[in-house]
């Protein structure tokens, strides 16, 4: 008898919580470190640009409507979700990445934690970012940290998993919703990661992952004034993609912060706003 | 439990300045805390013997109805049947309260119910937007009472409301309550546009001043219909107007209630906030469709203790 | 078209319109979830042993007065074994990584949200508390405190207290009966956050979560020793109030052993927290959302049958609305349903013992007797157990007992003001300053009310509110520390 054939996987767009092929039709080839064919995955479009912020918009008010208690939950449902498959996560990245076994399990093992870190913060950013103001007069006056809304994220593209979920979550701890570009020649395990995200109570809508190619995508994303913050830690040029968010006063993250505790923070505070409330006190 | 004193009556409004300070006098109603009581009560659950004649109660509280662009005269006829026998398998079975029909549907279902116990309402005043003058308003009343229809569901002009012009609300709905002569009124607050509890409490007290028989939540027609926080705070409504008037107010609760569940929610409601007295079909309604399916099926898991199946309920 | 009689349908349309007051019939959750061993002996160092004299107790199930279970009573030597063991964990979870250490919160609190069914059941045998609380509040927010906890635990560096704070060591926690696992979850979740390890002693006569909770931890793989349960009375938790060993005391319970937990300690420094007794306010203006603020006041003094240190034992209205309030509340009070706390619909469940019992009479014969006027709900009472009827006494003076005393009990003493002065004055007006009540759709008056309270924690348009993130606490002789959000860090902190 002949060894048994793989059955092999085709890697969607993750848009609107659906998992959906390019709206242009056209795929590109992914190949391994080693130069091998892996996979076919879809070449996003201008359109399916168009369509992943427009389901991050959507979704965006709700989640952040929810406890922070709830979102924290959410997330670290989402390394559950993770952990359940890193065996899976492993190989895709040993094969992106051209590490070893070893290497990719403890890189994905690094990722959940980084996850779940993050997942913590959900009900303690407004403590650390907000707070009481001691203003001169007769005033109750608090400041709250707010999500600015819809973030694009330009994913690394080196670290295909780790430094992936760095630049994904931060946004949505505090309430944000996510346009993802995946690494362009290392997309599979984003794919994954937005196939888990639908499984771990995200909202459909909340992470929307996009592969192709970063030169046709990045613009569009980057200018798109529905598009209230950007991460460019993986962009190849990201000062032509910061010029083109200036015209929508976008919040921009330049270049990745470490992934140190204080590297994560700067994150999560590059797509807040802050809200501060006066209010009168008087009998 | 609701002490309705005797020998009060309703208080007359005499200018629409007047009717704000009756209206403004009213306590406010925390959002959070009027959530946080009706989900509550939402966890209480008859049992038993008491639910089986709870749902009873809520079949015999039902409007069944039909308002579509589609209706026909053969659609209500099959209405009328199942209103006057819901369960065609089980005599025992009550029928419900009303027949909710469009105007020129009203002589059909008075056709036939004849002589049954069963009730012909009917919407009417420009429903659902009530986007129309008073004149016609009032034509499509006489219409509907003229074919034989025993209550009337009106609708408020929300616009109206929102934009402060409540006298003219009042004398809408004064208007209409005369046209209605004997039929009873319900009025349509349609809760969903009025957005905040503030309003509903405001626009319960407005229609009850003004005559209504009833206070009803929705249309069925906007997006949010009836909730049990706002039929929480109706029934506060008409409890609060019963104690200092004297005047037993009903409440039809409608839109989107499409579960036994959902009713027998709405019931516990009722029990706890405006006492026994609403718990009958003179008082409470359910303005529903696929609702008196899902009661029936209920019932009839009740009585032979396993799931039932769903085509034991006729189609309508 | 039907060709039935109408006579029929009349009959079947009359029948129906006369159900008369929705009564629920009983909805009992089913005990059989929780299976109880003959007896318990204590957790130490990861596994449960006899005590040194193999003394034990009853527990009792407070709505039946029927034993449930026998636990171990720890005696000095089993109290060091704990914190023997305690110590010796230490330094290991200390120095492990602070993430690692979330990842077993974080485990705790999956589990007990798992198993929440069988937690709120064996909680509301133990407790005599309403199976709708322990449901749905007790044991929800125990596992949301371990969760939230579990979020600290590697980002201490950011909750400012220092950019690298210390844990204290091994910490003495002693708790109450009136949320058992809830007051359980309150001390450990931060204790072990911040690495500590624990000695718990549960209350006398509800040991039967914390123990469960112990089956949790096992669960959890939590490393042994890291927390030690050890169940007793009054001397036991002595015994680990005075022992060397001990770097931190945390207590919960009455204002009195506090004083003596304090006293006992002077000599030696040692940080202490202490949440206390309270007699707390709730303030009910003229502007009041009403029927909310009815809602409040019942959730404020009935909810866990005033078994609430924070409850809102206090109901100052203004004299404006007072006959409106209280003509609303005596309805409200009629409706509330004292029986089974197993019944889903039961709203006040037993009293928790016998003890307690008899200090509710005794304070409520008190307040008869120095003129208040009482009020009871005349509902019935369960013949076994030990049960109180909803009380609201009014005419009450702010020199009464039932106006000064914590009753801990369903009884609410009723006073009224006249200006925000006179209710900021009146609700001072206590030794004790724990949880305030402010009714009012005025935001700035109620903020202005707000500062001037000496309480820990003021709820506007709201009371009994609890969460992981918030802080809670007294003031003056309601104990001091913090349990709950960034502030509950500090009291496991060396800096």
């Amino acid at each position: 008898m002949s060894e048994r054939l793989d059955v092999r996987k085709t890697y969607k767009l993750v848009i609107g919580g659906a998992f959906v092929r390019s709206e242009s039709g056209r795929a590109y080839a992914v190949a391994g470190a080693d130069g091998a064919f892996l996979a076919n995955a879809a070449r996003a479009s201008r359109k399916d640009v168009r369509d992943a912020v427009r389901a991050a918009q959507a979704a965006q008010p709700a989640w952040a409507a929810h406890s922070a208690l709830l979102r924290g939950q959410v997330l670290y449902r989402l390394a559950e979700m993770a952990e359940a498959r890193a065996v899976e996560l492993g190989d895709q990245v040993a094969r992106a990445e051209g590490v070893d076994a070893g290497a990719a399990r403890a890189s994905v093992a690094r990722g959940i934690d980084r996850l779940v870190w993050y997942a913590g913060w959900a009900d303690k950013v407004g403590q650390v970012l907000g707070g009481a103001n001691d203003v001169a007069g007769p005033f109750f006056n608090f400041s709250i940290p707010v999500p600015v809304g819809v973030v694009g994220v330009v994913a690394p593209a080196d670290s295909s998993f780790e430094g992936l979920v760095d630049a994904l979550v931060a946004p949505l701890v505090t309430g944000n919703a996510v346009v993802v570009l995946a690494s362009e020649h290392r997309p599979v395990p984003a794919v994954l990661l937005g196939e888990m995200s639908a499984t771990a109570d995200l909202e459909a809508g909340l992470v929307n992952v996009l592969t192709g190619r970063l030169d046709e995508l990045g613009p569009v994303l980057a200018a798109h004034e529905a598009v209230d913050g950007l991460d460019l830690t993986g962009a190849t040029d990201p000062a032509a993609l910061a010029a083109l968010a200036a015209h929508s006063l976008t919040r921009v993250l330049h270049a990745g912060p470490p992934a140190t505790p204080e590297g994560g923070l700067r994150r999560l505070r590059a797509f807040v706003d802050t809200t501060t409330v006066w209010h009168t006190v008087g009998a | 439990m609701v002490e309705i004193p005797s020998r009060s009556r309703v208080p007359q409004v005499g200018s629409e300045a007047q009717l704000r300070t009756v209206l403004a006098a009213l306590s406010g109603v925390d959002a959070v805390g009027v959530t946080a009581r009706a989900a509550k009560l939402a966890t209480r659950s008859p049992k038993r013997e008491t639910k089986a004649r709870a749902l009873d109660l809520a079949i015999a509280m039902v409007d069944l109805t039909t308002l579509e662009g589609a209706d026909t005269p053969g659609h209500v006829a099959a209405l009328c049947a199942k209103a006057r026998r819901p369960d065609a398998e089980d005599a025992t079975c009550p029928p419900v309260a009303a027949i909710c029909v469009y105007p020129d549907l009203v002589a059909t279902a008075r056709a036939h119910l004849a002589g049954s116990p069963v009730r012909v309402a009917s919407v009417a005043t420009a429903f659902p937007a009530g986007r129309a003058s008073l004149p016609v308003k009032l034509a499509d009343v006489a219409e509907a009472r003229a074919a034989g229809a025993d209550e009337i569901d009106m609708v408020i002009d929300r616009g109206a409301f929102l934009s402060g012009r409540l006298g003219q609300v009042f004398e809408e709905i004064v208007a209409v309550k005369e046209a209605c002569g004997s039929a009873h009124l319900k009025v349509i607050l349609e809760t969903g546009e009025l957005v905040t509890y503030d309003n509903v409490r405001r626009a319960s007290w407005l229609a009850m001043l003004a005559g209504a028989d009833f206070i009803k939540t929705s249309t069925g027609k906007v997006a949010v219909s009836a909730t049990p926080p706002v039929a929480l705070v109706m029934l506060e409504a008409v409890r609060d107007f019963a104690e200092s008037t004297g005047q037993v107010v009903g409440v039809k609760l409608a839109g989107g209630i499409r579960s036994a569940k959902e009713a027998l929610r709405y019931l516990v409601l009722a029990s706890e906030t405006a006492g026994s007295a609403w718990l009958e079909p003179r008082t409470l309604r359910f303005g529903a469709s696929s609702l008196l399916t899902d009661l029936l099926l209920q019932r009839r898991s009740q009585r032979t203790g396993v799931y039932a199946r769903r085509e034991h309920v006729s189609v309508e | 078209m039907s060709s039935e009689p109408n006579g029929q349908e009349l009959a079947r349309a009359g029948r129906v319109s006369r159900l008369g007051a929705l009564e629920y019939a009983p909805a009992p959750e089913s005990a059989a979830i929780v299976s109880l061993a003959d007896a318990y002996g204590l957790y130490i160092d990861g596994h449960f042993t006899d005590p040194e004299r193999h003394e034990s107790f009853s527990t009792l199930n407070p709505a039946t007065a029927a034993p449930l279970t026998r636990v171990a009573r720890a005696s000095a030597a089993d109290v060091d074994a704990a914190v023997e063991a305690a110590r010796r964990a230490a330094p290991a979870w200390a120095a492990l990584p602070g993430a690692e250490r979330a990842k077993y919160l974080f485990r705790i609190s999956r589990i007990i949200q798992e198993r929440q069914r069988e937690l709120a059941v064996l909680e509301t045998l133990d407790n005599g508390k309403p199976i709708r609380e322990t449901r749905d509040i007790d044991v929800p927010l125990a596992a949301g405190h371990f969760f939230y906890y579990a979020g600290w635990a590697d980002k201490l560096a950011f909750a400012g207290f220092g950019s690298d704070p210390r844990p204290r060591g091994v910490v003495g926690q002693i708790i109450p009966w009136n949320f058992p696992l809830l007051m359980a979850a309150w001390k450990l979740a931060p204790a072990l956050a911040t690495g500590n390890t624990c000695v718990l002693k549960p209350a006398e006569t509800t040991p039967l979560s914390a123990l469960a909770l112990a089956d949790i931890l096992e669960q959890a793989e939590l490393p042994p020793g890291v927390v030690n349960i050890v169940t007793g009375d009054g001397a036991t938790g002595a015994d680990l109030v005075g022992h060397p060993g001990i770097d931190k005391v945390a207590f919960t319970g009455s204002t009195e052993v506090g004083r003596q937990i304090q006293r006992r300690l002077a000599a030696r420094g040692l940080p202490l927290t202490l949440e206390l007794g309270g007699k707390g306010a709730n303030i009910v203006f003229d502007d009041a959302p009403l029927d909310e603020a009815i809602e409040g006041i019942i959730d404020g003094i009935f909810f866990n049958q005033g078994h609430v240190c924070c409850a809102g034992s206090r109901l100052l209205v203004h004299e404006g609305i007072a006959d409106e309030v209280l003509r609303r509340l005596r309805r409200r009070v009629d409706q509330l349903r004292v029986g089974d706390p197993l019944d889903k619909n039961t709203d006040v469940g037993a009293i928790n013992s016998a003890a307690q019992l008899a200090r509710i009479e005794e304070l409520v014969a008190a307040g008869e007797a120095e003129g208040a006027t009482r009020y009871t709900s005349a509902c019935p009472l369960p013949a076994a157990g030990y049960w109180f009827a909803p009380t609201v006494f009014t005419d009450v003076a702010p020199a009464h007992r039932i106006a000064r005393e914590e009753i801990f009990g369903p009884v609410l003493s009723v006073m009224t003001f006249r200006t925000p002065e006179e209710a900021v004055a009146k609700a001072n007006d206590t030794t004790y300053g724990l949880a305030c009540g402010v009714w009012s759709e005025k935001g700035s008056r109620t903020l202005w009310v707000a500062q001037r309270l000496r309480a820990g924690v003021v709820w506007a348009n709201a009371y009994n509110r609890f969460d992981p993130a918030s802080p809670f606490g007294g003031v003056r002789e309601s104990g001091f520390g913090r349990e709950g959000g960034r502030h509950g860090l500090e009291a496991y902190l060396g800096v």
